[in-house]
C-alpha cells in the first residue's frame, strides 16, 4: 500500500489502492560450456528481445589500444565464414530483425529483437558473429576510417567534451578515466589486436544470454541449447587496475569553445556500485536532489530561474567503481549561479532532514518508475541485465519496492553526507571561455583545455 | 503469420471530446494522453515557436493545479510525464501506477478546462524556451539538420516553411493575451482526443471521462489555416554554416504522396528499401561500399503522425575529400539504379517482413522506454484525429503488405525526380573543404 500523500490541492482525487506489481518468472540455465542463459516471457507484441553480454569491455582492453572493444565489435558485425558484410544485413532484413554490436567499460554486447516466428535464424546469426567473426581486412579499414571522423566529430560535441574531462578528472590513469580514442590511437588501431580481444572476450564462459519475449521458454531454451552449445572457449584472466584517488578540494576545468553560445555544466565525485548495500538510498537521494522532473534542482534552476532547459543529477554505477554527476547546460551569463544554485541545494540536503511529505512523494517514484520497466520487452531485458551483471540477489526485482519503502529520512541525510561530497566536487564546465573565466573562476583554481584534451 | 489485433473502444464526448480506450491489465500501469488538433504548422503568423512555447505554458497552472502541481502530483504518484509539439498535434501524457488514473485525469481535465498563468510563468518559460533551443539548435554540432534547414528551402507557404522551434524575436513578441487566445481558439474539447491504455476497462474509462471532461463546454470549431503547398516544378537548394562541426553535410527531401493513398505506402517501402539501416541502399552505397559517406540515413518521420505536406529526407555526412556535387551524384546513381530496374521480389519480402516487425515495435514503443504504450498512443491519436478511425491501427498493415513491386517503381519514377526536390548544403565554417558550385 503507498503511504498517503498529503493533498495540498481541494479536489485531488485520492490514490485507489495499489495492484500488486508481478514480475514475471524467469527461466535460466547453464550450459556446458559455460554460457548461461536467462529468459523471460513476455507476450506484448509477437517479437523477442535479446542480448548476448561479454564481461569485458574498453577497460580490459586498455593495454592494447583506448576503445579497442568498441572497435572490435564495430567490426565483428563485417563478416563471418559463412557470410558477409552484405549477406549479414539483407539476412537480418530478411527475418525483420534489428542487430546492434557495442562495448562500454565493462561489457561488449551483441543486442538483437526480431519477430518470434524466426527466432531460430535470429540466434544462428548472433552465435555466428560471437564465435566466427572473420574481421575481413577491407572492412576493418573501411571502419578505421570511419571511427577516424567520428572521433574528429565527437570533439565537437559540449556533452562529450564534458564527460571526457570529468572521467579524467575522477579516474586519472584508471581504464575509467579513457572515454574514447584519439585520432592517432585510432591511426594505430591493428586488426590483430581486435582479433586478440575478440579471441579473449567472446567466449561461452564469458557470456551472458539473455532473451526476454513472446516465446514459450522450455522451448525457447532447448534452441539456444541447439544453437549455442557447439561453442568453447573460456574465461578471460580478470584484470584489476589500482583504484583511483578521489580529488579532494574543488578545481575547476574549462573547456574552451570559441563562439559557444551555452555553457554545458558537469560536476561530479566518487560514489558506489550497483552491489553497494547503500545503492537504493542513493538513487532515492538523487531522485530527490535531480533525477525527477519535481526534484530540488529542476525546480530551482528551471522552474524558478529559467537558467536551463535540461538540469539532472545522476548516479553512474560502472563495475568497479561509481561517481555521481549533475549536469546543465545553460546561459552564458548565469553559469556562475546555476553553480552556486546546484550547491546550495547539495548543502541543504546534506544539512537538513528531508520532510516527511517529500520523502513519500520522492518514494512513490521511484516505486513506480521502477515497475514501468515491465510494460516493454527491451525494458524488462534491461532489469534483467542490471540484476544478473551486477550479482544482485535473485529476488532483486520483487523486493527493491519494500527496501525503498524501508528508507527513511535519516538514510537520505546519511547517504547526501556520504556520497554528495559537495567540498570535493569537480567542475567541468565546456563553453567560451571569455564569456564565463571570471565566473569560473570563483569555484576553484581553474585549468583550461582546448577541446583537443590539451591543457592551454 | 501471427497479427496482433488490438482491443480499441472510442466514443465521443456531448462536447465533442473524442475517447479512446485500450485495455490491457497485464502490468498495473495506465497511460492516459490528450491530443490536441494544432501543431507548430498552423501556428500564428508572425509568433513562430508558438505552440512550442504553449506547450511549455501547459505545465505552468490550470484552475485548481497552481504551477509545478501537475508535475508534482504525477511523480509522487510513481508516474512519469512529458509533452511534446508536433507538425499537426501536440501531446500531453502520462504513464501512473493504475491506481492514480482518476488523479491524471482530474489534472488533464483542469487544465483543459482554464489554463491559469502569468506574466512571471511566460517569461520563465521564455527563458526555458530559449535554452532548450540553444542546447539542441544553435549550440550542437549540426543542430537542427535537417529538420529546421529544409523547410524553408523546400516549401512556400509559410505553415509549412516556417522556423518551428521559434525565431528568438517572435518568441520574446509573445504575450499572456496570446497564450490565451491560443487556448480558447484550439484547447476546446471538441478538437482533442482523450485516451486511456493499459490497466483499465472500456465502461470504466468512458464513465470517468463523461465524469472528469463532460462539462467542459464545447468551444467554436477552430479556424485551419490552408497548409497546401503550390506544386513545384524546379529542383531547390540552400546553403547553412556549420558552424561546430568537422564535416559537410547535406540532406536531399522529396516531397511525398498524400497519406493513405496506394501511392503513399508504395512510398513507405521504398523509403525502407534506400533508408532501413545497415541493408538500406543509400547506407550500403555511400558509406560500406564507395565509402563517400561517413553517415547516410533518414526517410518520413513520423509517418503516421503528420497531417499535410511532407517530405523523405536524407542526410548525409560525408568525408570532406569528396565535393558536395561528387556527393550527390553517388547519391542520384542509387535514385537512378531504383527507378531504372525496381527491387527485386527477394527484396520486397525482406521488406515487408521488415516493416511489419518494426510496426510491432512501433506500437509496443515507449520513447526510448520511460514511457509505456506511447507508441500505440500516437497511431491511435493520429488516426482519430486525422481519419476518426483508430481501429486503423489493427488494419493499416494491411496497405504496406499488398505493396507490388511495379507500384515501388513507378513512385520512385514519378517522386524521386530532381523537380520534386529540395536540398540543403549545410558546410563547415572552417574546414576547408571543397564546396557545391
Amino acid at each position: 500500500m503507498a503511504p498517503a500523500t498529503k493533498e495540498i490541492l481541494t479536489g485531488v482525487p485520492p490514490l485507489s489502492s495499489e495492484r500488486t506489481v508481478s514480475w514475471p518468472m524467469r527461466t535460466t540455465a547453464n550450459l556446458s560450456n559455460g554460457l548461461q542463459i536467462i529468459l523471460a516471457e513476455a507476450h506484448s507484441i509477437p517479437k523477442f528481445h535479446g542480448e548476448l553480454v561479454f564481461r569485458s569491455g574498453n577497460a580490459a582492453a586498455l593495454h592494447r589500444g583506448p576503445a579497442l572493444a568498441e572497435m572490435t565489435a564495430t567490426v565483428v558485425r563485417t563478416g563471418t565464414a559463412q557470410r558477409n558484410s552484405r549477406q549479414i544485413e539483407e539476412d537480418l532484413r530478411r527475418i525483420g530483425a534489428d542487430l546492434s554490436s557495442s562495448a562500454g567499460q565493462d561489457t561488449s554486447a551483441i543486442g538483437f529483437a526480431g519477430l518470434s516466428e524466426f527466432a531460430e535464424p535470429l540466434l544462428q546469426i548472433v552465435d555466428e558473429l560471437a564465435r566466427g567473426a572473420t574481421f575481413p581486412e577491407p572492412e576493418f579499414e573501411r571502419e578505421k576510417r570511419q571511427k577516424l571522423e567520428e572521433v574528429k566529430l565527437e570533439r565537437t560535441s559540449p556533452g562529450f567534451l564534458a564527460n571526457e574531462r570529468l572521467r579524467s578528472v575522477l579516474f586519472g590513469p584508471h581504464p575509467y578515466g579513457k572515454v574514447s580514442a584519439t585520432e592517432a590511437e585510432v591511426t594505430a588501431y591493428r586488426r590483430e589486436d581486435l582479433q586478440a580481444v575478440y579471441r579473449e572476450f567472446y567466449t561461452p564462459q564469458n557470456a551472458l544470454l539473455l532473451l526476454v519475449g513472446d516465446f514459450d521458454s522450455q522451448a525457447m531454451l532447448k534452441t539456444a541449447e541447439r544453437v549455442f552449445g557447439g561453442w568453447a572457449g573460456k574465461k578471460p584472466e580478470s584484470k584489476h587496475a589500482t583504484a583511483p584517488a578521489h580529488p579532494r578540494g574543488r578545481t575547476v576545468y574549462l573547456v574552451d569553445v570559441p563562439g559557444a553560445v551555452q555553457t554545458q555544466i558537469l560536476a561530479g565525485c566518487h560514489a558506489i556500485t550497483r552491489k553497494n548495500p547503500d545503492w537504493a538510498k542513493l538513487a532515492l537521494t538523487n531522485s530527490l536532489y535531480g533525477g525527477a522532473f519535481n526534484s530540488r534542482l529542476v525546480m530551482n534552476i528551471r522552474e524558478d530561474k529559467g537558467y536551463t532547459y535540461s538540469p539532472r543529477s545522476s548516479i553512474n554505477a560502472l563495475r568497479e567503481h561509481g561517481f555521481f554527476t549533475v549536469s546543465a547546460a545553460v546561459r552564458n551569463d548565469v553559469a556562475g549561479a546555476s553553480l552556486a544554485e546546484i550547491f546550495y541545494e547539495l548543502d541543504k540536503l546534506r544539512a537538513l532532514p528531508v520532510p516527511e511529505v517529500e520523502l513519500s512523494d520522492a518514494q512513490n517514484y521511484q516505486c513506480g518508475v521502477f515497475s514501468m520497466g515491465l510494460a516493454t520487452q527491451e525494458g524488462l531485458l534491461a532489469q534483467l541485465a542490471t540484476v544478473a551483471l551486477n550479482d544482485l540477489p535473485e529476488n532483486y526485482l520483487e523486493t527493491y519496492r519494500s527496501r525503498v519503502r524501508d528508507i527513511t529520512s535519516a538514510d537520505l541525510l546519511q547517504s547526501s553526507r556520504k556520497y554528495f561530497d559537495s567540498p570535493n566536487m569537480q567542475i567541468v564546465m565546456v563553453g567560451d571561455r571569455t564569456h564565463i573565466e571570471s565566473q569560473a573562476a570563483l569555484f576553484g583554481e581553474v585549468h583550461v583545455y582546448n577541446a583537443h584534451g590539451a591543457m592551454i | 503469420m501471427k497479427q496482433p489485433q488490438i482491443a480499441i473502444h472510442s466514443k465521443t464526448l456531448a462536447n465533442g471530446l473524442k475517447v479512446v480506450v485500450a485495455p490491457d491489465t497485464a502490468a498495473p500501469v495506465v497511460t492516459v494522453g490528450v491530443y490536441y488538433k494544432i501543431g507548430f504548422r498552423l501556428e500564428p503568423q508572425g509568433r513562430s515557436g508558438f505552440a512550442h512555447l504553449f506547450e511549455h505554458m501547459m505545465f505552468q497552472g490550470s484552475a485548481n493545479a497552481p504551477k509545478m502541481q501537475h508535475i508534482k502530483l504525477i511523480n509522487s504518484s510513481g508516474g512519469v510525464l512529458n509533452g511534446s509539439t508536433h507538425y499537426d498535434v501536440t501531446n500531453y501524457y502520462q504513464a501512473v501506477p493504475s491506481n492514480a488514473l482518476q488523479r491524471v485525469l482530474w489534472l488533464e481535465a483542469d487544465r483543459m478546462r482554464a489554463l491559469k498563468v502569468d506574466d512571471e510563468n511566460l517569461k520563465n518559460q521564455r527563458d526555458v524556451v530559449k535554452e532548450e533551443v540553444r542546447v539542441n539548435v544553435m549550440n550542437q554540432p549540426y543542430g537542427g539538420f535537417p529538420w529546421l534547414d529544409l523547410p524553408p528551402v523546400a516549401f512556400r507557404n509559410w505553415a509549412n516553411s516556417h522556423n518551428f522551434y521559434g525565431d528568438f524575436a517572435d518568441l520574446d513578441a509573445a504575450s499572456l493575451a496570446d497564450v490565451q487566445t491560443f487556448f480558447k481558439t484550439y484547447y476546446v474539447p471538441n478538437n482533442a482526443v482523450l485516451l486511456m491504455l493499459g490497466d483499465v476497462k472500456a465502461d470504466e474509462g468512458f464513465a470517468l471521462a463523461q465524469k472528469y471532461f463532460g462539462d467542459i463546454p464545447a468551444g467554436v470549431s477552430p479556424p485551419f489555416a490552408d497548409p497546401s503547398e503550390p506544386q513545384q516544378s524546379e529542383e531547390r537548394r540552400g546553403h547553412v554554416e556549420e558552424k561546430f562541426g568537422t564535416l559537410p553535410a547535406m540532406a536531399i527531401g522529396y516531397r511525398v504522396p498524400a497519406r493513405r493513398t496506394t501511392e503513399w505506402y508504395a512510398m513507405t517501402l521504398l523509403d525502407l528499401a534506400l533508408h532501413g539501416g545497415r541493408a538500406g541502399r543509400l547506407h550500403r552505397e555511400l558509406v560500406l561500399e564507395k565509402q563517400v559517406a561517413v553517415e547516410a540515413d533518414g526517410g518520413i518521420d513520423d509517418i503516421f503522425g503528420y497531417n499535410g505536406p511532407t517530405q523523405m529526407v536524407t542526410r548525409i555526412l560525408h568525408k570532406p575529400e569528396y565535393s558536395s556535387e561528387a556527393t550527390l551524384a553517388a547519391f542520384d546513381e542509387v535514385i537512378r539504379e531504383v527507378q531504372r530496374t525496381g527491387i527485386s521480389e527477394d527484396e520486397l519480402q525482406q521488406l515487408k517482413v521488415k516493416w511489419r516487425s518494426d510496426y510491432y515495435s512501433t506500437l509496443e514503443g515507449g520513447r526510448g522506454g520511460y514511457m509505456p504504450r506511447y507508441g500505440l498512443m500516437h497511431l491511435l491519436a493520429c488516426f482519430t484525429l486525422f481519419d476518426d478511425a483508430p481501429q486503423l491501427v489493427n488494419t493499416i498493415l494491411d496497405g504496406f503488405l499488398s505493396v507490388t513491386r511495379d507500384q515501388i517503381q513507378a513512385v520512385a519514377k514519378k517522386y524521386l525526380c530532381p523537380d520534386n526536390r529540395a536540398m540543403v548544403f549545410r558546410l563547415p565554417l572552417n574546414a576547408g573543404v571543397k564546396q557545391a558550385a
